[in-house]
């Protein structure tokens, strides 16, 4: 129940028509893109996984600063080494295609920020969301006061009972009614 | 081995549950949403069975799970499986199971089930197909790529310009052009206005006689004169009053006059439908600045941007936003701490800077005035100069409008710094100026000619008009609007390659101060939607005098296209200050309605008021354009006639306005009432978690006294609640001495 070899069959890619938003074309595009990352060898084994790092190298995620979390949070590996298969990354690019619905790209959003796992964005994993998105380096941060702020105004604006931190559905909540969310939440190869 | 992906256990790796938590029902209540959509599984019976932990109350748990799920079997089936967010292998299993369901039922629901997806198979299909179609999706996909969403609606608003010319061209092109084509071949005989011998319905020819220099044909092409007056191009043309087909009379003027109303109308539908999205998100967050903080932290990121120097710019620029945002809340504190005294200084000077920019208007309104009038003056009295000079009388009031739009902005970023608003309402100010003047410039431009054209040398005019200078005045009308449609092509193909390309070469082989300061080219959304709004209403109003307006508006927007593309990918860097994609999205279609409005006033003037011209055009037998319409209407049958004027009349008028006020204050009340009802349910929402926080202490409280007290204690670690987020905030173990009795925990 893997892809095989550099040819896809007509019944996986009608199941995967089905269970993914993707559509033919893209499905296609996809599998064609994977197979560039695999080595000689690999490419005819079924079910194979890549590692995290030449996922890394796709020039859809290289610039992009959520890209380790990304990986994480698509892989169905054991290891949690955020390394994919094609049929992960194949949920990847459907989880960010133009026609999946609003609720799974929140969703995903929701995991892709939960930097610690646990289930909830607390201040810990604001502040981390915030310096990924300005940058790394220190004289691209905000500065402390500026990050309490922030924090305090993320937390005003979505944060409806109160407890200091954001649960999915305060934050789908949130994302429902941002008008720039479907739009900027989309990888397209 | 966790089962549902949406519970993850803790870093240590055990997999974590905590009885009575487990047992709340907000956390069943998530447990069942995720959960129900599997119906049969023996897997999910086992995960559960670990989560409701050792205690009694697993066989509860499962009990209430059964009845649950059979009570939510009908909705979630109706779900299509890939809008579940779960692995590949979940879904497939998910899939796999349904089928075997499906074949246990009858074979009604089966079929139905079947053709529920094929439809939406072929849904998919169509629409890739039709996406496939659009116009230059390789090119936007490119740019977004590079310069992210903000710069992407711009081209995509070039985009729909494109599509929006050409289909009032087809409009125009079949109702008016095309029977006079074809009348030849399909036996249709045209009955043409010819001259009845008064003074009102001599028109010269203006085409060039005897040698004819070649500067003067360039001369004619680019003012709409000499060889092209007597063209399709043009209102004067179309001097055919009735074309008789074998079954049918077709009525040319009454044509003219309803493809210009059907032009103006179908274009407001499409602009509406358009920017319906984006209106309705910008009501809903208008009051004041909410969630603004959110919508850039957790939408900010623009995923789809591929190019590292764009990222490194976007990151950037998403903290120069942040800076200023934060900014300006510490300036809206600022501001609301104003002493009375500040407010009157502020007051005051703005008045005095509003007088000031009124009177550059108006001076600049009165420099295209005088720049009208002359020019015409100076195409009628036919001074020849040389060629050059020439071109420039003939340009002149494009040349004053264009020179006057590019000194106002300049002028008006200049002034608002010193009227100390906040930054965005700064922004927004300016830009509202800039669009007035440049979309009045128009206004002032045809009011001039307008005045021309109704001055006789003997008041009252004879024939309504000055048809001594203007026998033909909406020709002459539709000449100004070709003039300025294509000085409007040439100066943004004269910027682009005179201006920005050196500003590039100098920046960057060159290392003088001059080249820093100045800087690299950035991308001004704002102003480059002007250019194009702009050029958009001349069409608009341009295309009843020259019906062939929109096909060059067309074919100008498809160069405009690439040229830009070029420009931004060679010259410009991604701008300082980001412009959003969704309230741009408003802002575009916006300004473009007011450019339509702004487009209506003349057309309607024209056709309602001013006398059209007795020696041109399909209108002749009319005293104004518009007179079409009732005299058509009065030759009726008598029912539709009736029927007609009833709608036409006061009362269906009033009536419809009233109901149209009251369904508004109806549905304004109801938004209202729901407003007030949202803010409810957050203050109770706020209430009920702080009520079940205070029980929890009590009830870990209570616990760890009688823990003390019995020395069975086994600590269970927590589990993550991707629902309930109060479970996090508890380190201590809760656990179950004894199962809990049935009211307490019951649902």
């Amino acid at each position: 129940m893997g892809t095989t070899a550099s040819q896809l069959g007509k019944d996986l890619l009608s199941e995967y028509q089905e269970l993914t938003f993707l559509t033919k074309q893209e499905i296609l595009l996809a599998h064609k893109r994977f197979t560039e990352l695999l080595t000689k060898d690999e490419k005819d084994r079924p079910n194979i996984r890549i590692s995290m790092g030449r996922i890394l190298a796709l020039p859809e995620l290289k610039s992009n600063p959520f890209r380790k979390r990304i990986c994480h949070v698509f892989s169905t590996s054991e290891h949690k080494d955020g390394s994919l298969t094609f049929e992960d990354f194949l949920d990847l690019l459907s989880a960010f295609s133009d026609s999946a619905t609003l609720e799974i790209k929140s969703h995903y959003a929701f995991r892709i920020f939960d930097f610690d796992d646990d289930g909830t964005l607390d201040c810990g994993d604001l502040e981390k969301l915030v310096n990924c998105l300005t940058g790394e380096t220190d004289d691209t941060r905000l500065t402390t006061e500026e990050m309490r702020q922030l924090i305090g105004n993320i937390l005003e604006e979505s944060d409806i009972d109160k407890d200091g931190t954001v649960n999915l559905s305060e934050f789908q909540h949130v994302i429902s009614r941002s008008p720039d969310f479907v739009s900027s939440f989309k990888i397209v190869l | 081995m966790e089962v549902d992906s949406v519970f993850y256990t803790d870093r240590s790796g055990r997999v974590t549950s905590n009885p009575l938590l487990d047992q709340l029902p907000s956390y069943q209540s998530l447990l069942y949403r995720r959960k129900s959509s599997l119906t049969a599984g023996s897997k999910r019976r086992g995960s559960s069975r670990s989560r409701l932990g050792s205690s009694g109350s697993g066989k509860w748990g499962i009990s209430t799970f059964k009845r649950r799920e059979e009570k939510l079997k009908s909705p979630t089936e109706q779900r299509p499986i890939r809008e579940l967010a779960k692995t590949m292998a979940e879904k497939r299993r998910h899939n796999t199971q349904r089928l075997e369901e499906a074949r246990e039922l009858s074979s009604w629901s089966h079929m139905r089930r079947s053709t529920r997806r094929h439809l939406r198979r072929l849904k998919d299909d169509v629409e890739e197909w039709l996406n496939s179609l659009k116009l230059w999706r390789g090119d936007i996909h490119l740019i977004e790529g590079m310069f992210g969403t903000g710069i992407l609606s711009y081209f995509s608003f070039l985009r729909f310009l494109v599509m929006l010319n050409l289909v009032i061209f087809l409009l125009m092109f079949s109702f008016v052009m095309l029977p006079i084509i074809i009348a030849p071949s399909a036996s249709g005989n045209i009955t043409y206005n010819i001259h009845d011998g008064s003074e009102c319905s001599v028109y010269p020819s203006s085409a060039r006689r005897g040698l004819v220099i070649f500067h003067e044909h360039i001369t004619d092409l680019l003012s709409g004169g000499g060889f092209l007056e007597q063209t399709y191009l043009f209102y004067g043309y179309y001097r055919a009053d009735k074309i008789h087909f074998p079954n049918i009379t077709y009525n040319l003027p009454l044509a003219y006059l309803l493809a210009t109303l059907a032009y103006l109308f179908l274009s407001l539908i499409w602009i509406v439908k358009r920017s319906a999205t984006g209106f309705k998100q910008n009501l809903v967050q208008d009051e004041d600045r909410f969630q603004s903080f959110c919508n850039k932290i957790f939408a900010g990121w623009d995923f789809c941007i591929t190019n590292a120097n764009a990222s490194k710019l976007k990151r950037s620029s998403l903290l120069y936003e942040l800076k200023t945002d934060l900014e300006e809340e510490r300036i809206k504190q600022k501001i609301a701490d104003r002493t009375r005294k500040d407010k009157c200084r502020i007051y005051v000077i703005r008045l005095i800077l509003n007088l000031f920019v009124i009177a550059v208007l108006a001076g600049c309104f009165y420099s295209i005035y005088v720049a009208t009038i002359f020019s015409q003056e100076a195409q009628m009295n036919n001074i020849k100069v040389n060629f050059i000079v020439d071109l420039i009388y003939e340009y002149l009031p494009s040349i004053v409008i264009t020179l006057a739009n590019f000194i106002t902005p300049l002028l008006f970023s200049i002034i608002i710094n010193y009227e100390d608003y906040s930054p965005a309402f700064e922004i927004r100010f300016t830009l509202m100026r800039c669009v007035f003047m440049r979309l009045t410039s128009i206004g002032v431009l045809l009011f001039s000619l307008w005045s021309q054209i109704t001055k006789c040398e003997e008041e009252p005019c004879s024939c309504g008009y000055n048809h001594v200078l203007y026998s033909c005045w909406e020709t002459r009308v539709g000449q100004e609007m070709y003039k300025l449609t294509i000085f409007d092509f040439i100066i943004i193909v004269a910027v682009t390659v005179f201006v920005e390309f050196p500003r590039k070469l100098i920046v960057k082989h060159c290392d003088c101060g001059l080249a820093k300061w100045w800087g690299q080219q950035e991308f001004a959304i704002p102003q480059n939607v002007l250019e194009i709004v702009y050029g958009q209403t001349i069409c608009w109003i341009g295309t009843f005098y020259s019906p062939m307006l929109p096909a060059i508006c067309t074919i100008k927007y498809f160069f405009i296209f690439y040229i830009k593309k070029v420009s931004l990918i060679n010259n410009c860097r991604p701008a300082s200050r980001p412009f959003r994609a969704s309230s741009s999205n408003f802002f575009f279609l916006g300004v473009l309605l007011i450019g339509l409005a702004l487009a209506c006033l003349p057309v309607t003037v024209s056709v309602a008021q001013i006398n059209c011209s007795q020696a041109c055009g399909p209108f002749v037998h009319y005293n104004t354009s518009w007179e079409v319409l009732p005299t058509t209407v009065s030759q009726l049958p008598d029912g539709a006639r009736t029927l007609l004027f009833a709608l036409s009349s006061e009362a269906f008028a009033v009536s419809f306005f009233v109901v149209t006020c009251l369904a508004m204050f109806y549905v304004i009340a109801l938004a209202g009432a729901h407003k007030r009802v949202i803010n409810q349910l957050r203050e109770q929402l706020a209430m009920e978690g702080r009520d079940k926080r205070f029980l929890i202490q009590k009830l870990c409280q209570a616990q760890k006294v009688s823990a003390i007290r019995s020395p069975v204690s086994r600590s269970q670690p927590r589990s993550p609640s991707y629902h309930t987020s109060f479970s996090n905030n508890f380190d201590e173990g809760v656990f179950l001495a004894h199962p809990p009795p049935d009211s307490s925990t019951h649902v």
